[in-house]
């Protein structure tokens, strides 16, 4: 489904990834872990089409196509999703107006008619009971207040309406509670964990792997993936740290 | 809870639907929307301005000595003004000797219904999407909401709808030159009493020449069974507006009046110098919203409407309310302060603005709130939006009188920039001679940041939707407070101002 190879990506004048390759199959799920300030999230930029995020050489295949052609809102719609670990604040403007305006701009562009507003009622209504979030937080302006974890939490709803076909969640886990950690785990289980979708999930803490069980790990350290490995690889990682198990 | 959810987005849908004809002009937008014009004749007043013009502009119109010599006297009065260097704007001397004053569309129909109008008329109210609720009710639609429309074609009422409805509840709803003819008192008591002839150099030139307008009032007790709502639109090369608006609202009495404007794609600057009035008397009420898309001049800033209104409601009465809500996306000059002036005691005053200026666009306006009488009370809320090269101030005054006691004023003034090269300006001004009052001021000025760009389009809105539904977010407080068929078309005025603003 991703084909990423030799990427290069700088901000700026930095290189932050330098030959970054990774390849995921629909139905799989992916966890890449890593040292703060390695390059996950600019990974995931990259990936979103983020302006400002340069790539400079290699390339991304993404069902086929040459991701690096299109425009952000492209690759929304062509089924690209990201979790962000900083979401961000649309004031004025509610969720269900954004989100519903979000997906029927994804449906346009792909010829599908728009939902018409009670169709995208009950679809918002079904994923939010899903995620365990109030109706009520949904008319409330884009993250305008929410707590840290309540954001991320938002960001998972958001999935579950739009229904991509990857997902790049970027430590979707942190600033959730326990229990609320749960609840998000087996929403992304029911919204992803499908035969032709994938989920690239980065974190730094096991606990989220726990709920969310990934069939590879990928430690990325320097802008590279300098370590692959199954599930164990995490717990590893847990017990032994990014140095002594990515050296 | 979610009951409600459901209800609001039901709401977004049908308006969707009533608002499809505009969406379809919105589709097809080239670089302005509403810019044509359109072949209807023109009667014209010969060129110029001078005492025959006035004594034409009467004469046509049939008007009593009164209001002839009422016209001759702001006329002697506005010769003797210099026209004046207000504000922060930078405008072009205008030619007063090079304009018409006057023109009529040419066979002056007297109509019942828009069903009746002149199908090329009709043609263009349709390119304006007028039509979204008022063909509904001309079809016969059930449960369709009401719109009385006193269409205002260039200078003259073409049609008025309802009128038969307004009437049996006895509220008089008519062109100002008809109502000068039928309610010669009611119009001689009021008319000039709100912004009196010596006012200000373009409303003086307004009584001069006025050429139609609206005369609204509500007996009282009544609570008016529509919202009532007249559309503007320049149409004759060259030809000055001067319309001339007045409300009276009777003792609890309530009205909510809608006015809208656009204007066809021309080269020359049209002058526009309108001048509205409104009284509320005890326990009225009168909610007064504008959506004004007048042609804002070319990418180079040619061409386009020179906006100087001159907007003043009266508060006279205890308890009394008047609500200014404005939409202002147009015009090359705008220079406007909707006011009011607060005698009442107990009374309120409300002004809801979002000003959105886009490449060599001015814009100049703000409110003044008056406070003469006792526990007054007024809150502006303003929301300012740059782009390109334009210039965006807000001007407010907030006046307490030394009898008013306890008087309350809530100013909230937000500026958006859009890019780097455009302008915001707050200039508040507070005068205060009681003590007692209570004078609140926030100011906020922030820009579209990249991390909302990016999440919005992440979420796949384009650049130009991204924009669009930012500032709207960022106007919302202003928006809610239009009545519902002008909330979406304010919308979409929005997102077509800002068009090529992005990328
Ligand atoms: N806009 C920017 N300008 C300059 N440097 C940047 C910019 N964005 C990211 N960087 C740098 O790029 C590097 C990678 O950042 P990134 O956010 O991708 O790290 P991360 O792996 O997500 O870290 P964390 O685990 O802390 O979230 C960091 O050193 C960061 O300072
Ligand atoms: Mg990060």
């Amino acid at each position: 489904m991703l084909k990423i190879e030799n990427l290069h990506a700088q901000v700026g004048d930095t290189e932050i990834l330098k030959g970054l390759s990774l390849e995921l199959n629909a139905g799989e799920i992916h966890a890449i872990m890593g040292p703060n300030g390695a390059g996950k999230s600019t990974l995931s930029y990259a990936l979103g089409g983020r302006p400002g995020y340069e790539i400079t050489s290699g390339g991304v295949n993404f069902d086929g196509e040459d991701l690096l052609e299109l425009d952000p809102h492209e690759r929304a719609a062509a089924g690209i999703f990201l979790g962000f670990q900083y979401p961000v604040e649309i004031p004025g403007v509610s969720n269900l107006q954004f989100l519903r305006e979000s997906l029927n701009s994804q449906r346009k562009s792909r010829g599908e008619e728009p939902l018409s507003g009670a169709e995208f009622i009950k679809l918002a209504k079904e994923k939010a009971g899903l995620l365990k979030m109030d109706m009520d937080m949904l008319k409330r302006a884009v993250n305008v207040g929410f707590s840290g974890g309540e954001k991320k939490r938002n960001e998972m709803v958001q999935m579950g309406i739009i229904d991509p076909k990857l997902a790049i969640l970027d430590e979707t886990d942190s600033g959730l509670d326990i229990d609320a950690l749960r609840v998000v785990g087996s929403g992304i289980n029911a919204i992803m964990r499908k035969p032709d979708k994938a989920v690239l999930l980065i974190t730094h803490y096991q606990r989220l792997l726990d709920e969310v069980k990934p069939d590879y790990v990928h430690v990325l350290a320097d802008g590279r993936i300098v370590k692959t490995g199954g599930p164990e690889l995490a717990l590893q990682l847990e017990q032994e740290g990014y140095e002594a198990v990515a050296a | 809870m979610s009951e409600e959810v459901k209800t609001d987005l039901q709401e977004q849908d049908e308006r969707a639907a009533m608002n499809a004809e505009a969406q379809a002009a919105v589709d097809n937008a080239s670089s302005y929307e509403f810019g044509w014009s359109s072949d209807i004749e023109q009667d014209f007043a010969p060129k110029g301005l001078n005492e025959d013009t006035v004594r034409f502009i009467s004469d046509k119109k049939g008007e009593p000595q009164w209001m002839l010599d009422w016209r001759l006297k702001a006329f002697r009065m506005w010769e003797a003004m210099e026209s004046p260097d207000w504000a922060k704007l930078d405008i072009p001397m205008i030619d007063y000797q090079d304009a018409y004053y006057y023109a009529e569309p040419k066979a002056k129909p007297k109509l019942n219904s828009l069903d009746e109008v002149d199908p090329e008329i009709l043609r263009v109210y349709e390119k304006l999407g007028i039509p979204i609720e008022e063909q509904k009710v001309l079809a016969g639609v059930e449960g369709a909401r009401k719109v009385a429309v006193d269409a205002v074609f260039d200078s003259v009422s073409v049609a008025t709808t309802f009128r038969e409805e307004l009437e049996e509840a006895g509220v008089i709803f008519r062109s100002i030159s008809e109502a000068i003819k039928e309610y010669p008192d009611l119009v001689r008591k009021y008319l000039g009493k709100v912004v009196p002839m010596k006012d200000n150099y373009f409303a003086t030139l307004n009584c001069a020449v006025f050429s139609d307008g609206t005369f609204v009032y509500i007996p009282k007790g009544v609570r008016c069974p529509m919202e009532l709502s007249t559309y503007f639109r320049i149409n004759a090369e060259n030809t000055g507006q001067f319309e001339r608006t007045l409300i009276v609202a009777d003792e609890g009495s309530y009205v909510s009046y809608l006015e809208g404007c656009t204007a066809p794609m021309r080269d020359e600057n049209q002058l526009h110098a309108a001048v509205v009035e409104l009284v509320a008397m005890d326990d009225a009420e009168i909610k007064y919203s504008t959506v004004q898309n007048w042609y804002p001049g070319d990418e180079e800033g040619k061409g386009g409407i020179y906006n100087f209104v001159t907007k003043r409601g009266l508060c006279q009465g205890r308890n009394s309310k008047i609500s200014w809500t404005q939409v202002e996306t147009g015009s090359a000059v705008t220079w406007k302060y909707p006011s009011c002036v607060l005698n009442g005691e107990n009374s309120v005053g409300e002004f809801y603005s979002v000003a959105l200026t886009n490449n060599y666009q001015q814009a100049d306006t703000g409110t003044k709130m008056i406070h003469n009488g006792k526990n007054s009370r007024s809150t502006i809320i303003s929301k300012g939006i740059s782009a390109g090269k334009s210039d965006n101030t807000y001007r407010g005054l907030v006046r307490v009188g030394a009898n008013a006691e306890n008087v309350r004023n809530f100013t909230q003034c937000d500026s958006l920039l859009l890019g780097d090269t455009c302008g915001a300006h707050t200039v508040p001004y507070i005068e205060v001679k009681n003590p007692t009052a209570q004078i609140e001021h926030e100011a906020t000025t922030s820009k579209i940041s990249d991390d909302q760009m990016f999440y919005a389009q992440q979420r796949g809105l384009d650049e130009e939707e991204a924009v669009s539904l930012i500032v709207n977010g960022f106007a919302k407080d202003v928006l809610k407070q239009l009545p519902m068929e002008f909330a979406v078309e304010a919308q979409k005025l929005l997102a077509i101002s800002l068009e090529g603003s992005v990328g």
